[in-house]
């Protein structure tokens, strides 16, 4: 998930897709765009032939995308110093690039030449959980060579093994957060513990949730007793749509979106909210306090990015060597003093203490066992109840 | 093909131009562009919007099952949104239309030195983004923004009442956005009108509205009609104002057929609201233009 920005992720991906589709949109809703990309083929099916030839050791460079403000940045160099570090101490020229927006339109943009088993311009993508879960299961990711990553032995444990990808074989965690309850402290004197809280009839028309189902969703269901870890039913889930349904239908819900909930609590348009840890923690940081973050009493909700290698990279062996710096401690530390989000690197804890001592005991960036007992990651799904409920959730948030 | 034997007959009267084959030729690049790049993706439209899930297919995996249904489907799941955006975008051309008027004919007849300068006013905001312009309206109609603060102080809003995130707000936004739209052909109609006729309507003891209502008005009727036309036809398509300006219960068509594309990968329901969006506002038009019965509009 990106952080701060002066505009939003939602809004940025707009600024793009409007480059290339306004004239379509404006004209026919969307028509002309929509063909055009289904002419370039509607994705899917597993690649055929994945023989690539990994040519690291000739070509020494490494192309990387990944969201927006999500490592390290030197506002005065207008670089990025683990980077750049990096580069000079491995002879490698990487190519970083801020493109991931959003999981799907990302996935809707490469999914074409994925599938024909053509270069998509990346040998790193970093991507949310479900998301690398659909790419692995489809055979869009390469095996990482655990040999090439000494450093992956730093993982946390919690995240070391995973049910997408079981052993940790495609893909290695980049960051991870929390998604819980966010507001403004000065109108919410007594915080958002509960979603009864968060629906309190003094916040109507001030709430805005997230456009991710399974934040929402999951912080919802665990309100109403079931655990979005492990197999639900159908009506379990469906019983939480109807519960977002009506929160909409009786004015409480303002908006349902992505990062730019932000902008909204600053501006005072949105006082309570469902969104990430790191975003809260970073907007109380430059806001004097105002803000503050918990995980819901009845359970919040965790979730990763992860970095995999593209089933097309030929890049292999360089993006390996790039993944094992960010599992140094080290420079995993430098990362996470910037990020705020989670922090996957066992040690880190202990190196940023050097950097800031206050960092190294917050909560948001190296939780404890009783945060971590209190969130769910939410299970996985088959691709038809990926349809169906995505389905039922956008149905329900208005589209 | 009317079309066609009609350049082909000009151009025969044409001296000079002997070969019969050069209107054609002249055709090719306008005809393979649209080809390539309307007529083409319009076939795979409608070949996406028949097709279904294979049984334990991926995500985004569909095969051609011709399954018209898919439309009744489609459309039963976005009917709000259907109809709210021929409402909204309605009301979005009509009020263009009312501010638009005055300020052609302003421009047209009574801006002496100022007029290159006005128009290039109207024309202004073409040169930021569009999505700029409609994220300043966030800005402008916002809680802390000066038109809340002014209409609060007058107590006209409530304390805690708001603005944007409301339909209110997406049918100003494409009110504002499309604007241009309406002026430009307004413009150019009034400005091409004839003042001897309205002399003439003066000199036949005509005051200043029956000289607009039987004079001025009918004969910027194509101004109206393309304004309209241009104002309507995005409007009814455009998602962008309800992404930024709306709530969850002001989205529009764009917004569902973006979300069924990007976020459902369902491609065979986006295609099929696609062609039933092209399809309505192809019948609106039509009606529309008939009934305006402008037949010099091109």
């Amino acid at each position: 998930m990106p952080k701060n920005s002066p505009l939003s992720a939602e809004t940025r991906a707009l600024i793009k897709a409007q480059m290339s589709r306004r004239g379509f949109i404006a004209g026919v809703g969307g028509a002309g765009a929509v063909g055009l990309l289904a002419a370039c083929g509607t994705g899917g099916s597993k690649t055929e032939a994945s023989a690539v030839v990994d040519v690291s050791d000739t070509e020494k460079i490494a192309r990387w995308a990944n969201w927006t403000l999500y490592l390290d940045f030197d506002e005065k160099t207008k670089s990025y110093p683990t980077l750049e570090a990096f580069k000079k101490s491995s002879g490698l020229d990487i190519t970083y690039k801020e493109d991931v927006d959003d999981n799907n339109t990302f996935y809707g943009k490469v999914s074409g030449q994925l599938k024909l088993g053509k270069d998509i311009g990346y040998d790193i993508v970093t991507l949310t959980d479900w998301m690398a879960a659909r790419w692995i299961r489809l055979g869009y990711t390469q095996k990482i060579d655990a040999d090439g990553i000494p450093n992956k032995v730093n993982i946390l444990p919690a995240l070391s093994d995973v049910s997408f990808d079981p052993g940790r074989t495609n893909s290695l965690t980049w960051q991870t957060g929390f998604a819980g309850f966010g507001w403004n402290k000065e109108k919410l004197p007594g915080g958002v513990h509960s979603l009864d809280d968060l629906f309190a009839p003094a916040n109507k028309g001030r709430i805005e949730v997230l456009s991710e189902m399974r934040d929402t969703m999951g912080i919802i269901m665990q309100y109403q007793g079931v655990d979005p870890s492990v197999t639900f039913t159908e009506a379990q889930f469906m019983n939480a749509i109807d519960f977002l349904k009506a929160r909409i239908e009786d004015g409480f819900i303002r908006q349902v979106k992505g990062n730019s909930y932000k902008e909204d609590l600053i501006s005072g348009d949105a006082i309570a909210v469902i969104g990430w840890s790191g975003d809260v923690f970073q907007l109380a940081l430059e806001n004097d306090g105002k803000f503050d973050f918990a995980i819901p009493e009845s359970g919040g909700t965790l979730w990763s990015d992860n970095m995999m290698i593209p089933s097309t990279s030929t890049h292999r062996k360089n993006a390996e060597a790039v993944m094992n710096n960010y599992y140094d401690p080290a420079v995993a530390a430098q990362v996470a003093a910037y990020v705020n989000y989670i922090c996957p690197v066992e040690g880190a804890q202990a190196e940023m203490e050097k950097i800031d001592p206050t960092l190294a005991s917050s909560p948001y960036i190296f939780p404890d066992a009783a945060a971590l007992s209190k969130v769910k990651v939410f299970a996985t799904l088959t691709p038809e109840e990926e349809t169906k409920y995505q389905t039922a959730f956008q149905t329900a948030t208005g589209n | 093909m009317a079309f066609i034997a009609a350049v082909s007959k000009r151009s025969s009267n044409v001296r000079g131009i002997k070969r019969p084959s050069t209107p054609y030729l002249l055709l090719i690049p306008g005809l393979s562009w649209l080809a390539m790049f309307f007529i083409f993706p319009l076939i795979t439209l409608a070949g996406t919007s028949t097709q279904t899930t294979p049984a334990g297919g991926d995500t985004g995996t569909y095969v051609q099952t011709f399954r018209f249904a898919n439309y009744i489907d489609a459309f039963s799941g976005a009917r709000e949104q259907f109809l709210r955006s021929i409402v909204y975008a309605l009301i979005a051309t009509l009020l263009a239309l009312a501010i638009s008027y005055p300020l052609a004919y302003a421009i047209a007849f009574k801006s002496g030195k100022w007029k290159n300068l006005l128009l290039v006013l109207v024309v202004a905001p073409f040169f930021t983004s569009f999505l700029l312009r409609t994220i300043a309206w966030k800005q402008i109609l916002g809680n802390e923004g000066p038109v809340v603060t002014v209409l609060r102080t007058l107590h006209i809003l409530g304390p805690e009442t708001g603005l944007t995130a409301s339909a209110f707000a997406v049918v100003t936004g494409m009110t504002y956005n499309f604007l241009p739209f309406m002026t430009l052909p307004l413009y150019a109609s009034l400005e091409r009108i004839d003042p001897r006729t309205l002399e003439a309507a003066s000199d036949l003891y005509a005051n200043g509205i029956t000289t607009f209502r039987k004079v001025t008005f009918p004969l910027s009727l194509p101004g109206v009609v393309a304004g309209t036309l241009l104002t309507f036809i995005p409007a009814a398509g455009d998602y962008i104002n309800a992404t930024l300006l709306g709530n969850p219960k002001t989205k529009m068509i764009g917004n569902v057929i973006e979300s069924r594309f990007f976020e459902i990968v369902d491609y065979p329901t986006a295609a099929a609201l696609s062609f039933m969006l092209m399809a309505a506002i192809l019948i609106l038009v039509m009606v529309y233009v008939r009934r305006a019965g402008t037949d010099e509009l091109v």
